[in-house]
């Protein structure tokens, strides 16, 4: 486009697509019952997600993600939630980050990490049916095929299978990373969504662990034309775990020399009142992305 | 010392004491999980590459590099003698010049990479010109202009050249390939 060749960023027709893409989302989910919300763009207490920095705001942070706040209003009876909108994340910046992005987050109560995963078939179908004309879409010269169900991978024979080790049953952080990156992503097919499933304890985030003799955590990760698209769990809801992670997690954070964040005490109050929920957040960039057939990020976001 | 952040396409490393240019990099992160940067290395000394992946508390070595302009004097044998601006030899191996010997004219100015003080890669103006010392008549008839044919410049150098090209021809090449460009004046 002529005009943009003077702005970086994505085209016109690039943001007509945006939009439209963003319209779809909202319809979509206002069709389930779910209700759009926002929630506060500054936090005083962002999560302190090991690898995950914010970006100070004044003597606040911009949010890294919406999470927190949106339970608290499944603790306030709120049963079906979601945000669009943007979040930002210090220092991400290469063909699949920008420090500031667009994130879809949703959760649903009752429910569990299968639940939204069926709501993200479903929402991914809706939009490609609006954008693409059908549930499936052309990425690089192939034919991306969205019916449901998604092909789902578990984190313990994957690794198994093409990287040799199995990390639910001896994790290794380090190792965990680089082989995810280097043999895991680039083996997924091209052709298909892949849910790369039940991801080591030691992983588990913010997901409530399964029981039973091999204990996994219940989180899922959906890849799309080679890019991590989402991210999802059954929420924890146990407010001493939680507590107990995030104390962790500020201690690793400290030993590597990063921001540490003030615990969200009224979120580790609300806790006990969340219902057992399931809870997804998607990349709105890369989903784009994909279904406009774009190779960097920063071609999908306008004067990025 | 460099550390992960300071990554980037361009920059100049050391790996196991060899120097290594970053030609490929991006930035990805797993989800939840720490930064990674993915890099493709290219040795600065035979020209190989491969790729590595940092992470974000990984420290980088920084080569020992300077670089020298000078002006190529004479050879000797597979030694050549250029002459850094207070008229200091600096001798340069044919193993580090590879093709370009034969590109070099006496004053020529050559841009020399030391490592360690030792030259390892050489830069010459993007084209000189040469003469054809020798080549086949080209076809009469024949005015294709994507038929090339094998020719040699002064100092035995082969390049492959359009059939117009004649004995005695000057013709300009890009250093940087080692490849005809374009013919300067007919004989």
């Amino acid at each position: 486009m002529a005009a943009a060749s003077s702005t970086r960023g994505a085209s016109v027709s690039t943001l007509r697509s945006r939009a439209a893409l963003l319209r779809a989302i909202r319809a979509h989910f206002d069709q389930a019952g779910f209700v759009e919300v926002e929630t506060p763009l500054r936090l005083d207490c962002p999560p302190n997600e090991p690898h995950i920095d914010a970006e100070p705001s004044g003597d606040s942070f911009l949010r890294t993600s919406p999470e927190l706040h949106l339970k608290r209003l499944l603790a306030e009876g709120m049963d079906r939630v979601y945000e669009l909108g943007p979040c930002f994340r210090r220092g991400e910046r290469g063909t699949f980050h920008h420090p500031e992005y667009a994130m879809l987050e949703w959760y649903r109560a009752p429910g569990g990490y299968l639940d939204v995963l069926a709501d993200a078939e479903n929402l991914l179908c809706a939009v490609a049916a609006r954008l693409c004309g059908g549930c499936a879409f052309v990425r690089a010269g192939v034919r991306v095929d969205l019916t449901p169900p998604w092909p789902r991978w578990t984190v313990s024979e994957t690794f198994r299978r093409l990287a040799g080790w199995d990390p639910v049953a001896a994790f290794d952080p380090d190792r965990f990373d680089l082989d995810l990156v280097g043999k895991i992503e680039p083996a997924l097919p091209a052709d298909r969504p892949t849910v790369l499933i039940d991801y080591p304890v030691e992983a588990a985030a913010m997901a409530r662990c399964a029981g039973g003799p091999r204990p996994v955590a219940e989180r899922w990760e959906l890849y799309l034309c080679g890019m991590e698209l989402a991210n999802a769990f059954s929420e924890l809801t146990d407010a001493a775990e939680q507590a107990a992670r995030f104390e962790r997690w500020a201690g690793e954070r400290r030993g590597r020399g990063q921001a540490v964040y003030p615990a969200d005490a009224a979120f580790l109050d609300a806790l006990p009142r969340m219902p057992r929920a399931g809870g997804a957040a998607l990349g709105v960039d890369r989903l784009l992305m994909c279904l406009a057939d774009l190779p960097d990020i920063r071609s999908v976001r306008a004067f990025a | 010392m460099y550390t992960a952040a300071d990554l980037r396409k361009g920059l100049r490393v050391e790996v196991d004491g060899v120097p290594y240019i970053i030609t490929e990099f991006n930035f990805t992160k797993p989800g939840k999980g720490q930064s990674i940067y993915n890099c493709r290395l290219k040795n600065m000394l035979t020209g190989s590459t491969f790729p590595k992946s940092y992470r974000s508390n990984d420290t980088i070595d920084k080569p020992n590099l300077e670089e020298k302009r000078v002006r190529y004097s004479y050879a000797e044998g597979d030694r050549f003698i250029f002459l850094d601006e207070g008229y200091e030899q600096v001798v340069v191996g044919a193993d580090v010049l590879r093709n370009n010997r034969f590109f070099l004219d006496e004053d020529m100015p050559v841009d020399v990479l030391f490592h360690n003080g030792e030259p390892v890669d050489v830069s010459l103006p993007n084209f000189v010109e040469k003469e054809v010392v020798h080549t086949e008549p080209g076809a009469r008839g024949n005015t294709a202009t994507n038929v090339l044919k094998p020719a040699q410049i002064a100092g035995g150098y082969e390049i492959h050249v359009p059939l117009f090209v004649n004995q005695g021809d000057i013709v300009r090449i890009d250093t940087r390939t080692g490849d005809y460009c374009e013919r300067v004046n007919k004989r």
